[in-house]
């Protein structure tokens, strides 16, 4: 197995193990809430799915940093898997929100609530993550540059959360509170369990990606080492790395 | 400094020679304006719609001005006679961004009259003194993500394309603000049917957006700072 891909197996076991625990709890254990009922179900995954999208963003900045200071190409590799996993459990993440919205509120979309506006505006500046790589050619410049749009990516994760609370605060009133600050116990405890299935999908997956993309590198050296240079079809432009 | 005095200096000559980029961007946002006026089907825009109308005009023109900025040294090999001198490479950010400062600014001398011919917002001579001061916050704004999202562009194969749809999430926050507060800026009062007052004095809360603006301004120009080293590496 890769150097950089360790602990897959047991990763691997202890998500099934939580994801199973935590659907269990959610849809047997936690209650069925008085307002909304069964359908408020959906924000056991719609929640930590957002949060652990918005920490593999912010990931993958930290990861694009690590790879302007260190110039190893692991790193460009982690900072793409996290930036690509999170973009998958955001689009995810917003599908549910808006069942979510439309059951509770009666609307598809709410632009009075901040934290779906901002999520919204997050996504959209990743998506160009994949067609800025594709369009440059050459894997070093490629690898730089998609770095240092992770760590203003990254960067701006926070920041334009408040600007957009800030707006909402002041042309709407606060109506909606996403925030389960005042949880009953049972709900927490699924709502975590939730959280941390969730965190663990994202590692695997993210290992996962990690793992496919370097055997793919490794089957393509030793194809070329058995066949000859000129028999292996060169590598189509890419927008990942490798 | 004295390098990108060099730099600005070089591109302002080119440009009062040239006069590729800033007669563009003046049209371009004097067309928006008529085509907002066909669009909404209005004489006259007030309150957030007129700053909305006035924000969006500017960014995209602003857009327009960014995707020309590095298309030069690109072309001309302006980049590897940069990377040649032994200069720090900071001095280039600085300078596209103060010249890029500098377009918003001259296209603004020419859009904020504009504005006011065509949207004729009630009370715009009043808020002109407030608008001017957003105007310059959002203008740096601008030209620092500008500066930055042109020198990742630059390099890529559809750089007309990547700039514009890197470049709009990341200007997002600065669009708010801006708009919000020059929104709050040109409110009026609605007196009575068909006749309206602009809200003047200390009530309005436009100051706070001006404060989230210059932070938003300050943040960013930190990061681009951060990073921009990384982008002019050969």
């Amino acid at each position: 197995m890769s150097p950089h891909v360790k602990h897959l197996r047991p990763l691997t076991i202890a998500t099934l193990i939580t994801f199973v625990a935590g659907l269990s709890l959610t849809f047997f254990y936690a209650p069925i809430e008085l307002n909304e009922g069964f359908v408020q179900k959906i924000f056991y995954i719609h929640v930590p799915l957002a949060i652990v999208s918005l920490c593999g963003y912010v990931l993958g900045g930290i990861f694009g940093l690590m790879y302007l200071r260190t110039g190893k190409r692991v790193w460009d590799m982690r900072s793409y898997c996290a930036i690509h996993m999170a973009l998958i459990f955001s689009i995810g993440g917003i599908v549910a929100g808006s069942i979510w919205a439309k059951a509770a509120w009666g609307h598809w979309w709410v632009w009075s609530e901040p934290t779906l506006v901002s999520y919204l505006i997050v996504i959209l500046l990743f998506c160009t993550y994949q067609p800025l790589r594709f369009s440059i050619e050459d894997p070093e410049r490629q690898a730089t540059y998609a770095a240092v749009f992770a760590v203003v990516g990254g960067a701006f994760v926070p920041l334009n959360f408040i600007v957009v609370r800030l707006s909402v605060q002041y042309l709407h009133p606060r109506v909606f509170n996403l925030e389960g600050g005042n949880l009953p116990g049972s709900m927490a405890l699924t709502f975590y369990v939730m959280l941390l299935a969730v965190a663990l999908l994202f590692a695997t997956l993210m290992k996962y990606e990690m793992l496919a993309k370097e055997t793919r590198g490794q089957t393509r050296r030793l194809r070329r080492r058995l066949l000859g240079d000129e028999n292996v079809a060169p590598i189509g432009r890419s927008a990942a790395p490798l | 400094m004295r390098v990108a005095w060099a730099i600005l200096r070089k591109d302002l000559t080119v440009e009062l020679r040239t006069l590729e980029t800033v007669p563009a961007m003046a049209i371009f946002t004097v067309a928006t304006f008529v085509i907002f006026h066909f669009g909404l089907q209005r004489d006259s825009l007030s309150g957030q719609l007129a700053a909305g109308v006035f924000a969006v005009s500017l960014l995209f023109a602003a857009v327009l001005g960014t995707n020309r900025l590095f298309v030069a040294e690109r072309e001309q090999g302006g980049f590897d006679g940069f990377l040649l001198a032994p200069v720090d490479r900071t001095a280039m950010f600085l300078a596209k961004s103060a010249a890029l400062f500098l377009y918003l600014t001259v296209l603004e001398i020419i859009a904020v009259p504009a504005f006011g011919l065509f949207a004729a917002p009630p009370g715009y001579g009043g808020a002109l003194g407030g608008l001017i001061v957003f105007l310059l916050l959002v203008n740096l704004a601008f030209a620092i993500l500008g500066t930055l999202v042109s020198a990742i562009a630059v390099h890529t194969r559809a750089r007309d394309l990547i700039g514009p749809i890197i470049g709009l999430p990341l200007q997002i926050p600065a669009l708010i603000s801006f708009a919000i507060g020059t929104g709050k800026l040109l409110a009026v009062h609605t007196v009575g049917p068909g006749e309206v007052l602009p809200v003047h004095g200390a009530h309005h809360p436009a100051g706070e957006w001006l404060l989230v603006l210059a932070l938003y301004d300050v943040f960013t120009a930190l990061l681009a700072y951060a990073v921009f080293d990384f982008l002019l590496e050969e």
